[in-house]
């Protein structure tokens, strides 16, 4: 049963209309805001928490709960909302789609965040990439301000907020909560230690909370039809509605709305047209985003496409960014690829992180080749331990699970590697003689 | 507090500590290499991992807060799993070149290695190499050795205030250096090698000289500045090789200045090694019997007002003392220590100390700086200053020359004594800052008192904390900062000439110097002057016998600091050559004299201090309020509108030893071309 186009919350996801304030007045948004606002903050983080409304970043941390961390009263210190717009998890495209296409959802969005936190401003974080995005966002946001619906007693509901937008420069670090502070704040973007977290010293040391660009951008919708409403599609903690992007070997690729606990199966044959060369041709499915590690086709066949079914797989929902992998696939390849990028992109802070990509990745460049020992897939999967639960954030964690998943599902395929390199060129040498040896 | 359970030691610490310090109470060691007690917290390179029960990671104790009822493992599986991992991580692209590494033996990754570091390496792969930067003459770089645990920066920035260090680039490509490669711009640079826990960062005059496990560890003070930084002197075969700070949080925490650290190589060069005559209008090498001959011969007999006799800023208390009792023996009271000229009025110690204490400053609230420059007369306190006023609430008022970086942002009042003369009436808009604070101070530079109008100034500085509530009954907010350590010991034995007396006038006709700098020309021709001291500078040629003396590395002396802390230091080598300690020349002097002064051991020497002053009998510094508001002498009407001049304008050259130095001499040539230009600017 798919979701049916009455419950769709982004309705111009393709943007087959217009984003501009009318049409998307006519769309429904920004309807009655001032009455939800003038309920209450207790009843908006009520509403978002019976909607079971889970991170959409990708950690899938109950929204509703976070929001009620912010200190009920102000010490004097000021309140952020801060908008995660640094889409860079590769494979994921969901918030880009918003940005462009339905940004008044976001930003109706921020001012009931912002209302539910104390917040009077908002800063929304876009990727450096996301350049006509983030001039659409402004525009829009222009657009806003000029009908009253941001600025001082926006939308007359006697509330003051203000929304800006920053850009970033195109790190992929900036997208951990701590390091876009830091980021915002000037400085390299460096995740910061926790505690103590943002909501007691975020940004400027003032408490601060960094939420996703489609957490917010679904509130105002959740807020207009209830808590409910919302928490009636998917499986109990996985409820919702949820954009996938689905791409890779499928005959469409596409982004789409989709209810929760959706089975992987079928979101790929109903929106994506399958997978290409049908589904028996299917090797393996990355399910959430370049961080989670894969799952090969007997999980697929019936894996629904929610946060706890996809942990016990030892997997996770992450961004729902659907990499699908046919048997043309070279996965070792397809996987070292993903280490190189998380190595490239490893901000340096911590030791593990630092030192061992750059060993996990030219450890996985000679697996592509099959130029290794048998034993080596051992100190591979070590080392991938060694690192994981090690960092201040969790880029390491998501930057070797991809390894743990290829070394769990497909370590055959990896040996059957090395023997044919042995078979045609004989024993590896060490990259390096070991003066010591 | 809160209850911690460290390996199942129950501790009880304060709220908000970190687990770390928690395991420390408990008496476990934990492992670091970015936590420093001083700097800020970076959580970076994750050696100090320890469990925490009911938590599914292991957690950075340097970052992590304690809370009530916590049980931390620091010894379990998970521990030494995670550590062995750091630990390896630390090592793959580490060089692992100790035999060559300056700092093996002395190494915190060589110590943890040999906890946590596995037998041989499973890194195949190519080893990263990095460029070495220029960091300045004094620091060493060897890059490849960095472990990023970014101390240094967190040094420069925080503790020296110059937040020219940083790292660039990301993840396994982040380099440590100075983004524009140049000489680091802080007299704390030598602080960056204690503090690096590698070889990253290694003295470079100390490049290749020896291993820490041949070196003879000598506690001392330093007094090339008046700060009275505790150090530690290592030897090897009767050489300083090097000299290291000690920690003392009164004084200075456990940093060190460059020029104290660094100029000890002046210590081998242009000695006096023995003693000289001059004889025909030339200097010639002298016996020991021969050069005291020759002074007895010429003193004895001599009425006492025609001697005199002055000690230089780096004297000890046991030869000022010595000094002064023969020339007491003499019948001569043309005593002075004050050859800069500096107006100060020994008469009162708290006229001439530090009262505050250097820990005191944390204590103030608002301070005004007159005619000094603490950044380059007394380095470490300025970082003492520095973190008082990052940890807010404490305006700076300033007067002397304009633009001076500090390394903290200050008030600048103005160029000087017109100034001075509107904040002693109480006109001052900063007087209303001072009257606002519970505990105001005021430092005061010695370089500002040499001026014709010192006494005024003096009497100015302290008009102006007895009227703005720097003068309480348990605070005492007036301080005398001075430059060198031998100072204060010498006004603490008012080494000073009676009122209407001056140590060097147109009758005298002996001139005893205690390693005192004397302009020549200010020596009347005739004179016979005695030179005794261990560098030779332009008044050891005036001089008609030259006594060897030793320098403080050489002696058992006791030195006051600026604070009027009495501090003793320790001899690490001998005197070269014939060169001796000075009061034992003074004694053997007085001995020919006739005069035979009553102690031949330094337990006499210094039981002879505690009777000349009884501070001397104590150690330390105790801190104390001030009851009598009666000023020093000195008319405040008698300030001239001057500015104060730069006291201290050359750092690296400011006494004979270092401008004896090779490494001080590179320090002006690198830095004095950037100090005129900062001045130009």
């Amino acid at each position: 049963m798919a979701l049916s186009d009455k419950d769709r919350i982004f309705t111009n996801l393709y943007g087959l209309h217009d984003w501009r304030l009318p049409a998307a007045r006519r769309r429904g948004q920004w309807d009655g805001t001032g009455a939800l606002i003038a309920k209450g903050r207790d009843w908006i983080i009520e509403e978002v928490k019976n909607s079971g409304l889970r991170g959409r970043g990708g950690a899938g941390f109950p929204t509703g709960l976070k929001w009620s961390f912010m200190p009920k009263q102000s010490d004097g210190r000021p309140h952020y909302l801060v908008v995660n717009s640094d889409e860079s998890e590769p494979g994921t495209c969901k918030d880009r789609d918003i940005l462009r296409h339905d940004p008044h959802t976001l930003i109706e969005g921020c001012l009931f965040a912002g209302v539910a936190m104390g917040a009077h401003a908002g800063y929304i974080y876009v990727r450096g990439e996301y350049y006509n995005e983030h001039l659409v966002l402004q525009a829009a946001i222009d657009e806003a301000y000029d009908a009253g619906l941001l600025g001082p007693n926006a939308c007359g509901s006697g509330w003051d907020f203000d929304l800006y937008v920053h850009r970033g420069a195109g790190a992929y670090i900036c997208g951990e909560e701590t390091a876009l502070i830091e980021s915002l704040e000037g400085k390299k973007g460096m995740p910061r230690l926790k505690p103590p977290f943002p909501a007691a010293v975020g940004l400027y040391g003032c408490p601060s909370t960094v939420n996703n660009v489609e957490t917010i951008a679904v509130v105002p919708t959740i807020l207009r039809r209830g808590g409910a409403w919302f928490a009636g599609f998917g499986r109990p903690k996985n409820s919702g509605t949820k954009i996938f992007c689905i791409q890779g070997h499928v005959n469409k690729p596409c982004n789409v709305e989709e209810e929760m606990s959706i089975p992987l199966r079928e979101l790929i044959e109903r929106h994506a047209g399958g997978v290409r060369g049908g589904w028996d041709n299917l090797l393996a499915v990355i399910p959430g985003g370049s961080s989670t590690p894969l799952i090969p086709k007997p999980v697929c066949d019936d894996v629904l496409m929610d946060f706890d079914a996809l942990r016990e797989h030892k997997t996770g929902l992450g961004t729902a960014g659907v990499i699908v992998m046919d048997k043309s696939t070279d996965l070792i390849k397809a996987i070292a690829r993903l280490s190189a990028f998380y190595k490239h992109e490893s901000c340096g802070q911590c030791t593990p992180c630092r030192e061992g990509m750059g060993w996990v990745k030219r450890m996985m460049d000679r697996m592509v080749e099959g130029r290794a020992e048998v034993a080596e897939i051992d100190v591979l999967e070590q080392v991938t331990r060694q690192i994981e639960g090690h960092t201040i954030c969790a880029l390491a964690d998501g930057g070797v699970w991809p390894v743990q998943g290829l070394i769990r599902h497909f370590r055959p395929l990896m040996e059957e590697r090395i023997a044919a390199y042995k078979a045609a060129k004989g024993s590896p040498q060490p990259t390096l003689p070991m003066a010591a040896e | 507090m809160a209850k911690v359970t460290v390996d199942g030691i129950e501790v009880e610490v304060p709220n908000g500590v970190s687990v770390l310090q928690a395991c420390e109470a408990a008496g476990k060691e934990i492992p670091r290499f970015c936590y420093h007690e001083r700097l800020s917290v970076a959580g970076n390179c994750r050696m100090c991992l320890v469990e925490v029960e009911k938590a599914p990671k292991p957690i950075a104790s340097c970052a992590y807060p304690v809370a009530d009822g916590m049980k931390v493992f620091t010894d379990s599986e998970m521990v030494r799993r995670a550590r062995r991992g750091v630990m390896e991580f630390l090592l793959i692209n580490h060089p692992l070149d100790c035999p060559i590494c300056d700092q093996g033996g002395e190494c915190d990754l060589q110590d943890q290695a040999m906890a946590y570091g596995l037998d041989k390496s499973r890194y195949l792969e190519e080893k990263r190499a990095v460029k070495d930067k220029y960091m300045g003459p004094l620091v060493k770089t060897i890059m490849t050795r960095c472990i990023q645990c970014t101390r240094c920066v967190r040094f420069a920035t925080e503790v020296a205030g110059v937040p020219e260090l940083g790292a660039t680039n990301r993840g396994e490509n982040m380099e440590i250096g100075t983004y524009v490669e140049k000489a680091l711009t802080t007299e704390l640079s030598g602080n960056l090698i204690d503090i690096c826990p590698v070889g990253a960062l290694t003295s470079r005059p100390y490049a290749f000289v020896s291993r820490p496990w041949e070196l003879r560890k000598t506690d001392s003070i330093d007094v090339l500045d008046a700060t009275g930084t505790n150090i530690r002197i290592d030897t090897r075969a009767g050489e300083v090789l090097r000299i290291l700070p000690r920690t003392n949080d009164d004084v200075n925490e456990e940093w060190m200045a460059d020029r104290g650290r660094f100029s000890f190589d002046g210590l081998k060069r242009r000695r006096l090694d023995r003693p000289w005559i001059k004889v025909d209008g030339r200097l010639r090498p002298a016996s020991w019997s021969e050069a005291l001959g020759a002074v007895a011969a010429r003193l004895k007999g001599l009425p006492g007002e025609r001697i005199g006799a002055v000690a230089g800023g780096l004297a000890d208390a046991e030869a000022i003392v010595a000094l002064k009792d023969l020339m007491g023996a003499l019948g001569s009271r043309n005593l002075e220590c004050r050859s800069d000229g500096a107006a100060i009025d020994a008469s009162r110690r708290d006229f001439y100390t530090f009262n505050t204490g250097i820990a005191g400053i944390e204590e103030a609230d608002a301070l005004l700086i007159i005619g000094a420059n603490p950044r380059l007369e007394a380095p470490v306190m300025n970082a003492r200053i520095r973190k008082r006023v990052v940890a807010g609430g404490f305006p700076v008022g300033f007067i002397g020359p304009r633009g001076l970086d500090l390394t903290y942002a200050q008030d600048w009042l103005g160029e000087g004594g017109r100034t001075l003369r509107i904040l002693a009436e109480g006109g001052h808009r900063f007087n209303e800052v001072l009257r606002a604070a519970k505990r105001p101070m005021l430092i005061l530079g010695r370089g500002a008192l040499t001026r014709p109008d010192g006494a005024a100034i003096l009497a100015a500085a302290w008009k102006i904390a007895a009227e703005n509530n720097m003068l309480q009954a348990d605070w005492h907010g007036f301080n005398l900062l001075h430059q060198f350590g031998g100072q204060v010991a010498a006004l603490d034995l008012g080494f000073v000439p009676p009122a209407d007396g001056a140590a060097v006038s147109p009758a005298t006709e002996a001139l005893w110097l205690l390693g005192a700098e004397v302009d020549p020309a200010a020596i009347p021709a005739g004179a016979f002057v005695i030179y005794q001291g261990h560098h030779g500078e332009a008044v050891a040629a005036r001089a008609d016998v030259i006594l060897p003396g030793a320098a403080y590395t050489e002696k058992d002396a006791t030195w006051v600091n600026t604070e009027g802390r009495v501090q003793h230091g320790r001899l690490a080598v001998y005197p070269p050559g014939e060169a001796r300690e000075d009061w034992k020349i003074i004694r053997a002097a007085s001995e020919l004299l006739g005069k035979r002064l009553p102690y031949d051991s330094l337990d006499a020497v210094r039981a002879r201090l505690a009777e000349a002053n009884p501070v001397f009998a104590g150690r330390g510094f105790a801190a104390h309020g001030c009851t009598d508001m009666t000023g020093p002498t000195g008319d405040v009407g008698a300030l001239t509108e001057a500015g104060f001049a730069p006291a201290a304008t050359n750092y690296w050259q400011a006494e004979p030893i270092s401008r004896a130095s090779d490494t001080m001499a590179e320090c002006a040539r690198v830095y004095g071309a950037a100090q005129v230009q900062l001045a130009a600017e």
